[in-house]
């Protein structure tokens, strides 16, 4: 268990984080959310893994802790409105200047040192 | 328990939609709710900072549920303060959108400003770590829509770099949070400053690992080096007003610096002792010198304003990194200044833009309203780069002395004193090329320019003004104001007023017994 969760958020951020660097804004989402999908898993592991206990207190002495479950779901909230938000902001300067890359754009004014 | 601490959160909150659904078509309603709303968290945040002048600590509990269980509102000297400077500035920035036009030329301008407010002062005002995730999403979310108001391709594209850059810190920030909450259980402030003391001196790893994610995380708000790369494009390319808003975001980054590691993580934390004189007093060395440098070789006004904003955030975070009472004291009065320096240096380019066309620095025709801009500038460029007679030069004195007793004084005066006479030359030169030499050129360019030129607004220059002349009153009253950061520093080196405060104020707690 603790082994299968730990390595889903190695992998996950390893993929992500290699997509985050790449040039092109498609990639660089997508990384964004493997990313998120990995912060996700790894915050549902920090109140520890329990299996098949209520997330409540009860009579009961074994219990998962709820908090992380509830950071998560405000995560995931967010995570996916900025998504789209970058997702949206990305097309339209895709659209606008016909080019997809993340960096800024070469300088356009020639510099006298060049010409010279 | 009083609720005025909660309005300045609530107020914008409520605001904003009601501007998207009912004044929708309206630009002048919009713009009266929105200065009318502004002037009122001006009048909360006055009555929070008097509340809280004499030492007192506001508590708000939400819902009435206790610490650590509910979510807290905690005002502090240091918190109160920030809540006044940002509606100060927020008043003097919507002046400036409304005189320049700038509101009118994309949709929902007042509507995204006033949910820029809410998240702002609610990431000064929470009490609470994942809260303060939170707030800062708000806040990031209505910047990525004010950042690429009025559309354009450079600004579009500008707004995909600085999106992207700040999800990534949200997503470090949230790696931070379950680090952290795996380590100590819990994210309120006050009980993890309580927590962290007891973590014994063998188990550091974890810790130190989640105070280290923080740092780095609020290092990317504050725009340290090597943690600037988004600032420049994309506070070059948002609209002037929004550029000038954008002055007090950086400063959240170090808001939140002071707070958590004064408070959970202090210097002398055995825990977590050694990682901010490590890595925290080099790299704002470096800010300070590559903001400065930058001043200096930028070949766009606009670039050289953001590199100044760098270079004033160095310069804030030298003196958070001393870690004393002293060195904090020193950083809030240059926060201030900071923040209504760099806005005024926005507006102004905005000035510079509108009567001249571009900001490029080359020999171009005159700018329109020249005199009066031309002396802005002067001013402004004087605070910023730390001259007499204006506070930046007050400021820098503080953070010199502060600095006096630390093991690092000969580099830091030398970085300090070096930067200040870059900036000095980086700014003569840009004044001189933009305002000076501009009677020497008559190129064919420049008559195609002029038909886009105009005069700027009236309102422009009041806003400019206004903003100016709130740094000669922090510069006049800088005895008043040093004496009062010293109080608030003092507060923050000792938190356990505010900690017992916030754990032991009785509240609402879960009775399972009761509740089925």
């Amino acid at each position: 268990m603790e082994l299968l969760v730990a390595s889903a958020i190695g992998i996950l951020t390893a993929a992500g984080l290699y997509l985050v660097l790449r040039l092109r804004t498609f990639p660089v989402i997508l990384g964004m959310s493997l990313l998120t999908y990995a912060v996700n898993v790894f915050l549902f592991a920090s109140g520890r893994l329990v299996m098949g206990a209520p997330p409540i207190l009860t009579d009961a002495t074994v219990y998962t802790d709820p908090l992380p479950q509830a950071l998560v779901l405000t995560a995931i909230v967010i995570s996916f409105g900025m998504t789209a938000v970058v997702v949206m902001i990305a097309l339209g300067a895709y659209l606008g200047s016909n080019d997809d890359h993340v960096d800024d754009p070469v300088d356009e004014t020639p510099n006298p040192e060049d010409a010279a | 328990m009083s609720h005025w601490i909660i309005l300045p959160i609530v107020l914008p909150a409520i605001l904003a939609p009601f501007i998207v659904l009912a004044a929708r078509y309206h630009i002048g309603i919009q713009r009266v709710f929105s200065v009318v709303g502004v002037l009122a968290l001006i009048v909360i945040a006055v009555s929070l900072a008097w509340q809280t002048s004499d030492g007192t600590i506001i508590l708000y509990q939400l819902g009435d549920w206790a610490a650590p269980f509910g979510i807290v509102l905690v005002g502090d000297r240091l918190s109160t303060l920030m809540v006044l400077l940002t509606a100060v500035l927020a008043l003097f920035v919507l002046l400036y959108a409304i005189g320049s036009g700038w509101d009118d030329r994309g949709r929902h301008f007042h509507a995204l400003f006033q949910f820029q407010l809410m998240g702002i002062m609610g990431a000064f005002l929470t009490g609470d770590l994942f809260n303060l995730f939170v707030f800062f999403e708000v806040l990031l979310i209505a910047s990525y829509g004010l950042m690429i108001h009025a559309g354009g391709n450079a600004r579009l594209r500008a707004g995909v770099q600085y999106v992207l850059f700040n999800l990534i810190g949200s997503t470090l920030f949230l790696f931070a949070l379950g680090s952290i909450y795996a380590q100590t259980g819990t994210l309120n402030m006050a009980d993890l400053a309580a927590r962290a003391q007891m973590i014994g001196a063998d188990e550091t790893v974890g810790i130190r690992v989640a105070a280290v994610l923080l740092l780095l995380v609020f290092a990317i708000k504050a725009a340290l080096v090597p943690l600037h790369f988004w600032l420049p494009s994309s506070y070059a390319e948002a609209p002037a007003p929004v550029a000038a808003l954008f002055a007090i975001m950086t400063k959240v980054g170090a808001y939140a610096i002071i707070r958590v590691f004064t408070m959970a993580f202090p210097p002398d934390l055995e825990v977590t002792a050694g990682l901010h004189g490590l890595w925290l007093m080099p790299a704002a060395l470096i800010s300070l010198a590559i903001g400065m440098i930058g001043v200096l070789g930028a070949k766009k006004l606009d670039r050289l304003v953001t590199f100044s904003v760098i270079g004033s955030m160095g310069m804030v975070m030298v003196a958070i990194s001393l870690f004393t009472p002293e060195g904090i004291a020193a950083a809030v009065y240059y926060i201030v200044h900071s923040t209504l320096a760099a806005a005024s240096l926005f507006l102004i380019v905005d000035l510079v833009r509108t009567g001249r066309a571009h900001v490029d620095l080359t020999v171009a025709r005159p700018v329109v309203g020249g005199a009066l801009t031309a002396g802005l500038f002067f001013a402004a460029a004087i605070a910023m780069a730390g001259l007499p007679p204006l506070s930046g030069f007050v400021g820098k004195l503080m953070v010199l002395e502060a600095s006096y007793p630390s093991s690092m004084m000969p580099l830091i005066w030398t970085v300090v004193l070096g930067s200040s006479l870059i900036a000095i030359v980086g700014f003569g030169r840009a004044g001189s090329v933009v305002f000076w030499k501009a009677h020497d050129s008559d190129t064919p360019e420049d008559a195609e320019a002029e038909a886009d030129v105009a005069r700027p607004a009236i309102l422009s220059y009041v806003a400019v003004g206004g903003l100016l002349s709130l740094l000669i009153a922090h510069t006049v009253f800088a005895g008043q104001v040093h004496t009062y950061t010293t109080v608030m520093s003092r507060q923050l080196f000792a938190p356990e007023p505010y900690i017992s405060k916030v754990l032991e104020t009785p509240g609402k707690m879960s009775k399972p017994t009761e509740g089925y």
